[in-house]
């Protein structure tokens, strides 16, 4: 009935250091992460600094190697791809980086860094590369003379359009975009997010869509998961999280954004204490520290994800208890 | 009425750029009365962050110079003192004692090699002449107000030591050591995350209605703006826009900038409605222009839809329109 999912995540867990002979701790970036992404749809990953949006971000294209668990795009097992066969699936995936500035080269044209990736894939003749660049900076909507323009004569959002144009040229199946409009002023912020959701549908790409804003990522993804400290907290359709958010931490990050509205920020809950450190998380539920909710056993067990309503999971052990709690305040 | 604590008229600031003199803030009014935090609000580079170095005396020497007007500040002397043309020494004075700030990267304010008890205590020994061991037990104290559990463990560590929104609360019991009479807060909570920033925003706004401080808060972020501040001021290429109450500001926004940027701003729940019929999210089309190459009368006209000719002949004055609501465009009856 399913079609297999284009990308498929299964346990993923990405530890760093305390190996060898370095004493740092080890640090718990990504555990036992599973989610999949079918073909031609956007699923948001969304949490706060250190959940590991990133590390999932990098594990997905190999660009890191996990721990242990699985990714498999379009059937195959990347985790298991040796180097060189590796190689020739990157084409098919691209990262879209947060930071236009940093990603640029300052001394080649937009050209030259647009036609750099796709000589590095041996595509074509370079008559065919320079084609393929032009139609990429046109379907980002950047002006022809930008081609043989340097990078640091545009402007935060332009460079973005360069970032993901650079991205397009490759022709990928699947991309990772790694917060691109989190540097980006928010007049521009919503300019980009409308020309990846154009581009996205156009050209049926599947995309990985990385923020640390729950307000960012609502209308350009199908499905949002909301980390927390490495781990799923909830996972459900879009239009679903912000309409029933179940687990409290998602109640919670949705109670904190502060919006553009006077008189809404005294009904607003505050959590109190500091995210705790990926490197000595809680036992149980990562969560408890901070939840308003807490009870004993939270400390017991590592909640599973459970169903808590069509294609809506959470991890809470007292999913079904609260219910019917105060969700956000409107 | 109460007399303000900071009154800024027609202020500009200038930088000098590869030869060229660039105007980063220009024909600037504002004031805050005792007990008022005015947020300044607006995208990168239109001078929010210039207009508060201005303040506090701290533009970057033979770079950055007020080229123009006067910045009365009322310190705990009472009387009304003009800040330009103050001398660094005078300025020094004045710096952490009448008035304080807090930045957004705590560690602009904290220093690496000293316990952070040390640092908010060392304000209150220069200041206010108080001894080692007073200052040391008040920095406790401060430590505890700001929301800081164990705070005379705290008080012995290091900066590295702390999380970044404690690093922030400590900068935040720092600036309060000499109880200022304004506070500067310039993108306090934009480097936290969420939840963190909710806090912070939470204790500035209860500390500022204890201690009866002005003040200056400076961000990028509307939401925040709606909640922390009484009035507000948008900047945009240098220049105050609108400016009003918070509440009028928001509800009606008379100048189309404002509108853009409130419209900008994406509202949790209501992205679904626009994805399902295919809408895109509204924007302000093209980009904030450079210093450099600004265009002639209204900033802001290559991007704005009520744009007409007569926009562009002079720089459009803040006309009042009505209640302490200002707009600085020649159609705001329109808007
Ligand atoms: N190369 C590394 N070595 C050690 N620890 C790392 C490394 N990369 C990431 N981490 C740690 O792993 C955790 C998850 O990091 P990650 O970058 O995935 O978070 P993130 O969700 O992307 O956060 P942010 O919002 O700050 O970008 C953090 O605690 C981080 O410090
Ligand atoms: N030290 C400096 N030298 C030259 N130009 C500066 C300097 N500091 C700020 N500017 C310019 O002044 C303008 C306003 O900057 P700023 O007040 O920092 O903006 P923001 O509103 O983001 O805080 C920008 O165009 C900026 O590039
Ligand atoms: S499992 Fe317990 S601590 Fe975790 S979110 Fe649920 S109630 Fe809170
Ligand atoms: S003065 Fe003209 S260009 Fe400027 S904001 Fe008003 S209508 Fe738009
Ligand atoms: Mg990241
Ligand atoms: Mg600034």
């Amino acid at each position: 009935m399913t079609e297999q999912p284009f990308l498929s995540v299964s346990n993923l867990t990405k530890h760093f250091g305390g190996s060898g002979f370095s004493r740092a701790p080890v640090v718990r970036a990504v555990e036992d992460v599973s989610f999949d992404v079918p073909r031609g749809k956007v699923v948001g990953l969304v949490g706060e600094s250190g959940s590991g949006k990133t590390t999932i971000g990098r594990s997905v294209l190999r660009l890191i190697d996990p721990t242990s668990g699985t990714v498999r795009l379009d059937g195959v097992d990347l985790t298991a791809m040796s180097a060189r066969d590796l190689r020739r699936q990157r084409a098919k995936m691209q990262y879209i980086f947060q930071d236009p500035f940093a990603s640029l080269s300052p001394r080649m044209t937009i050209g030259q860094i647009l036609m750099e990736g796709l000589g590095i894939q041996g595509t074509g003749t370079r008559r065919d590369r320079e084609d393929r660049a032009r139609a990429a900076l046109k379907a980002v909507e950047l002006p022809a003379d930008a081609f043989d323009r340097y990078a640091h004569e545009f402007s935060g959002g332009q460079r973005q359009r360069i970032g993901i144009a650079r991205a397009l040229a490759l022709e990928p199946q699947l991309i990772v975009a790694d917060e691109p409009v989190s540097a980006l002023d928010v007049s521009i912020q919503a300019q980009i997010v409308n020309l990846l959701r154009d581009l996205q549908t156009r050209l049926g790409l599947t995309m990985l869509f990385i923020s640390h804003d729950l307000a960012v990522v609502e209308y350009i993804c199908d499905t949002v998961i909301v980390l927390y400290l490495g781990r799923i907290m909830e996972i459900a359709p879009a239009a679903e999280l912000y309409a029933n958010p179940r687990h409290p931490y998602t109640r919670a990050l949705l109670s904190a954004i502060p919006e553009p509205v006077p008189g809404r920020a005294s009904r607003r809950q505050i959590l109190t204490g500091d995210i705790p450190s990926p490197s000595n998380p809680p036992s149980g539920c990562v969560f408890r520290t901070r939840c308003p909710h807490a009870i004993d056993a939270c400390a017991q067990v590592v909640p599973p994800l459970e169903a808590v309503g069509r294609d809506h999971r959470s991890a809470c052990i007292r999913n079904h208890e609260l219910e019917t709690a105060e969700a956000v305040p409107a | 009425m109460n007399a303000p604590v900071l009154d800024i008229r027609d202020l500009r600031t200038v930088f000098r750029v590869g030869g060229r003199e660039l105007t980063a803030v220009a024909d600037l009014d504002l004031s805050i009365a005792p007990g008022e935090t005015v947020a300044l609000v607006g995208e990168s580079g239109s001078g929010k962050s210039v207009t508060s170095l201005s303040v506090m005396g701290l533009l970057p020497r033979k770079v950055g110079r007020i080229d123009n007007g006067t910045i009365a500040f009322r310190g705990k002397s009472g009387a009304a003192r003009d800040l330009v043309g103050m001398t660094p020494e005078a300025l020094r004075q004045l710096r952490g004692n009448d008035m304080a700030m807090v930045f957004q990267e705590p560690m602009t304010s904290l220093n690496p090699v000293y316990t952070v008890g040390e640092q908010i205590a060392e304000p209150m020994r220069i200041h206010l002449g108080r001894s080692r061991a007073q200052a040391a037990a008040a920095a406790v104290q401060l430590l505890a107000d700001v929301g800081i559990p164990d705070p005379a463990r705290r008080a012995r560590q290091f900066p590295h030591e702390l999380s970044g929104g404690m690093r922030q609360r400590a900068t935040i019991a720092m600036a309060l050591a000499c109880d200022p009479k304004l506070l500067i807060a310039d993108e306090p909570t934009t480097a936290l995350d969420v939840t963190i920033q909710a806090q912070i925003l939470d204790l500035l706004a209860k500390l500022q209605a204890e201690r009866g401080m002005a003040m200056l808060f400076v961000t990028h972020n509307l939401g925040v703006v709606a909640e922390i501040a009484d009035r507000v001021a948008v900047m945009y290429a240098g220049r105050i826009v609108e400016t009003g109450t918070v509440d009028e500001v928001f509800d009606h926004p008379r100048h189309p900038y404002t509108q853009g940027l409130l419209r900008s701003v994406p509202r949790l729940g209501q992205a679904t409605a626009l994805k399902r019929a295919g809408t895109p999210l509204p924007t302000i089309a093209g980009a904030v222009p450079s210093l450099a190459n600004l265009p002639r009368g209204c900033a802001f006209a290559p991007r704005c839809p009520y744009a007409i000719d007569a926009c562009t002949v002079a720089v459009p004055p803040l006309a009042d329109t009505g209640g302490g609501h200002g707009s600085r465009c020649i159609r705001w009856p329109e808007i």
